[in-house]
C-alpha cells in the first residue's frame, strides 16, 4: 500500500556504484547538481544526461526505481512548466484566448523541467546504491571540520540514521494499523477532505503511541549498552578511499569541466 | 455456507529484488459453525492466509468464495465481507485509540452505518461476552493490562456480529490463567452463537483442547489437516518441521513404547490420566 517512495530507498545488488565510498557519492551528487545549474544551452544538458545514463548502467539499478521517485514531483513538475510556458515574456508562438505561448517560455520550461528531473534521478541514483547508515557515515565524515564551531557533528548524524532506520519499520506499521481499522470497517478512501482527515485519526493515534513507545525503547536500549555520544567513539568499519574511489572523482572531474565548458559555449 | 481457497499464491514484493512466496497453492475448505485451530511455525504464513479471508490481501492467484460468491469479482461487496468476516490482528492491542474502553468498541458497529442505540447495545454485550469487568468501560484503552486490553480489541471486532472470527494468536504473551480464559470465551461464542472461528496459534497445547479441525502450515503450505487426534498421531512428521505435538501425547507414546497398552490419542491431561488409569488397572 505505501510502499511506492523510493526516494530514500536503498536497491541492493552488487555493482561499481554501489561499491564506491558514500562521500564520493554525495560529493558527486554535489557537483553533478552544481554542473546543471552552469549550463546556458542544450548541449551541456545532452553530455549531463549521457553521464547519469552511463552512472545508472554501471549501477545496475532497473530504471523504473528511478522513474518512481519521480512521480512524487510530477505535480510540482507541471505547475512549474505550466507557469514559465505562459507566462514568460518574448516572441508569442502560439496564442489560446488571453494565454501567449512565447518561444522563450518553451525553452524556459523545457530547461526547467530537464534540470528538475535530471536533479531528482541523480539523488535517486545516490540513494539508490547506498545504504543509509553509509549515508548517514559519509555525512558525518563530510561534515567533520564544522566540530570546530562546535556543531554536534555526531549526534547530528546519529539522529539522522535513526530517522532513516525508523522510517521502513514506521511504514509497515502504518500498514498494519490501517489494515486493522479496515477490518473494523474504518474507510479511508471515499468522502470529502474533512471526512478524510477524520478518518486519520483512528491511524494516526496508535502510529504516535508506537513511535514513542519504539523511541523510549530504543533510548533505554543505547543507555544499556553504554552510549554516550560521539566524544571518542570509534568505528568498526572506518571509511577509507580505495583506488576505485579516486578513479570516480577523476571521472567525476573530467564530468564538470567537460560539461560546463561545453554548457556555457555560445555556438 | 462455508469458505473455499481455490489454489491461493501470494508473494511479497513481487517487483522488488526480495519477492517472498508466502502462500504456495493453499487449498481448503471451512465449514459454518465449525472451530478451526492454524498452526505453524513463526513465517509459515498463517498470518497472511488469514488476511487473505477478508479481502485485506488480494492473492496473487487463485480464488477464495465466500458464501458461493468469488470475493474478487469485481461488483463484490468488499466492506459488506469484511463485517462478516472478523479479524482479529497479532497483537490487536495496537490499534486501539480512543478515548475510553466504550468507545473505541463502538467504533467497529459506527462504521457499519448502525444507529447510536444499536451501536451501544452491541458494544456493551460484546464487552461482556469478552468478560471485561464493568468498572474498566470508561477507562482510557492505554491503561489497561495488556491481556484487558486484548479482550477490548477482540470486543471491537466482536461488536460487529460476524458470522466467522478469526482470531491471529490471540494468546500470545499472555499468562496461563489469561490464555485460558480467552479461549474458554470462545469456545463459548462458538457453541452458543454458532460463529464460525479460526484460532491462529503456535502451541498445539493451546487449541488441542478447544478445536474441531487442525491445519498445519508449514513454508506457505498446508502441511497436514483433520481432526486433533489425527494430527497429533503424527507427531514424528510435527517435529519435522519444528512444531510438538502436546505433552501427553509424548508421554502415552512412551508408556506404549516400554509395553503399557495404552491408547495414545488422548489430547487433554484428564483424558491422559484416565487412559493410564484404564490400562494400570487391567
Ligand atoms: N509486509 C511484508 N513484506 C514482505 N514479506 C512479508 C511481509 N509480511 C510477511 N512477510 C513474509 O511472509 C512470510 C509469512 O509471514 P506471516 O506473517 O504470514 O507468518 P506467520 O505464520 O503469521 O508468522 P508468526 O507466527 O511469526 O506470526 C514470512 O516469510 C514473512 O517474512
Ligand atoms: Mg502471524
Amino acid at each position: 500500500m505505501l510502499r511506492d517512495i523510493t526516494l530514500g530507498q536503498y536497491y541492493s545488488t552488487e555493482s561499481l556504484i554501489h561499491k564506491l565510498d558514500p562521500r564520493v557519492k554525495l560529493w558527486g551528487t554535489c557537483f553533478y547538481i552544481i554542473s546543471l545549474f552552469c549550463f546556458k544551452n542544450f548541449v551541456g544538458y545532452l553530455v549531463a544526461m549521457l553521464f547519469l545514463a552511463l552512472v545508472i548502467r554501471l549501477s545496475k539499478v532497473p530504471f523504473r526505481f528511478m522513474v518512481k521517485g519521480m512521480k512524487s514531483i510530477v505535480f510540482l513538475l507541471l505547475i512549474t512548466v505550466g507557469f514559465n510556458l505562459f507566462l514568460t515574456p518574448g516572441t508569442p508562438v502560439v496564442s489560446l484566448w488571453k494565454l501567449k505561448i512565447t518561444w522563450e517560455g518553451i525553452v524556459l520550461a523545457s530547461t526547467m523541467a530537464l534540470r528538475l528531473s535530471l536533479l531528482i534521478i541523480s539523488s535517486s541514483v545516490m540513494t539508490l546504491t547506498t545504504t543509509p547508515n553509509n549515508l548517514t557515515d559519509g555525512m558525518e565524515k563530510m561534515m567533520g571540520p564544522l566540530k570546530l564551531f562546535k556543531l554536534p557533528v555526531h549526534e547530528v548524524a546519529m539522529m539522522m540514521s535513526i530517522a532513516l532506520r525508523f522510517i521502513p519499520i514506521l511504514l509497515e506499521e502504518t500498514d498494519k494499523i490501517m489494515k486493522a481499522q479496515i477490518a473494523r470497517g474504518a474507510d479511508f478512501e471515499s468522502g470529502n477532505l474533512f471526512k478524510r482527515a477524520k478518518a486519520m485519526v483512528p491511524l494516526l493515534v496508535p502510529l504516535f503511541i508506537s513511535a514513542f513507545r519504539r523511541a523510549n525503547d530504543l533510548a533505554m536500549a543505547m543507555e544499556a549498552r553504554c552510549y554516550r555520544g560521539g566524544e571518542g567513539r570509534t568505528k568498526m568499519k572506518p571509511l577509507i578511499y580505495k583506488k576505485q574511489d579516486y578513479l570516480a572523482y577523476a571521472g567525476l572531474l573530467i564530468y564538470f569541466v567537460v560539461s560546463v565548458a561545453l554548457g556555457r559555449m555560445t555556438f | 455456507m462455508s469458505i473455499i481457497l481455490d489454489h491461493i499464491n501470494y508473494i511479497y514484493g513481487e517487483d522488488t529484488t526480495t519477492p517472498v512466496h508466502a502462500l504456495k497453492d493453499i487449498c481448503l475448505q471451512i465449514q459454518d459453525g465449525e472451530f478451526v485451530g492454524i498452526i505453524g511455525h513463526t513465517g509459515s504464513g498463517k498470518s497472511t492466509l488469514m488476511q487473505h479471508l477478508n479481502g485485506l490481501v488480494r492473492a496473487t492467484g487463485g480464488h477464495i468464495y465466500y458464501n458461493g460468491e468469488d470475493i474478487y469479482d469485481r461488483d463484490y461487496d468488499m466492506k459488506k465481507l469484511r463485517s462478516k468476516v472478523g479479524l482479529v490482528f497479532q497483537y490487536p492491542e495496537h490499534q486501539l485509540f480512543e478515548i475510553d474502553v466504550f468507545s473505541d468498541v463502538c467504533f467497529g458497529p459506527k462504521n457499519l452505518g448502525l444507529d447510536r442505540k444499536e451501536t451501544e447495545l452491541r458494544a456493551y454485550d460484546a464487552l461482556r461476552k469478552v468478560g471485561l469487568p464493568n468498572e474498566l468501560f470508561y477507562q482510557s484503552p492505554f491503561e489497561l493490562s495488556g491481556g484487558q486490553k486484548r479482550r477490548v480489541a477482540i470486543a471491537g471486532v466482536l461488536a460487529m456480529k460476524p458470522e466467522v472470527l478469526i482470531l491471529d494468536e490471540p494468546t500470545a504473551g499472555l499468562d496461563p490463567k489469561g490464555r485460558d480464559e480467552i479461549l474458554q470465551q470462545v469456545k463459548k461464542l462458538q457453541t452458543e452463537t454458532g460463529m464460525t472461528i479460526l484460532l491462529v496459534s503456535h502451541s498445539m497445547e493451546d487449541v488441542a483442547e478447544y478445536v474441531d479441525r487442525i491445519i498445519v502450515m508449514n513454508d506457505g503450505s498446508v502441511l497436514l489437516e483433520g481432526a486433533p487426534r489425527d494430527v497429533f498421531s503424527h507427531y514424528e512428521e510435527l517435529e519435522a518441521v519444528g512444531l510438538a505435538a502436546p505433552q501427553v501425547t509424548y508421554i502415552l507414546n512412551e508408556f506404549r513404547k516400554n509395553g503399557l497398552d495404552v491408547d495414545t490419542s488422548a489430547i487433554t491431561i484428564g483424558e491422559a490420566a484416565q487412559e493410564i488409569a484404564r490400562a494400570l488397572h487391567r
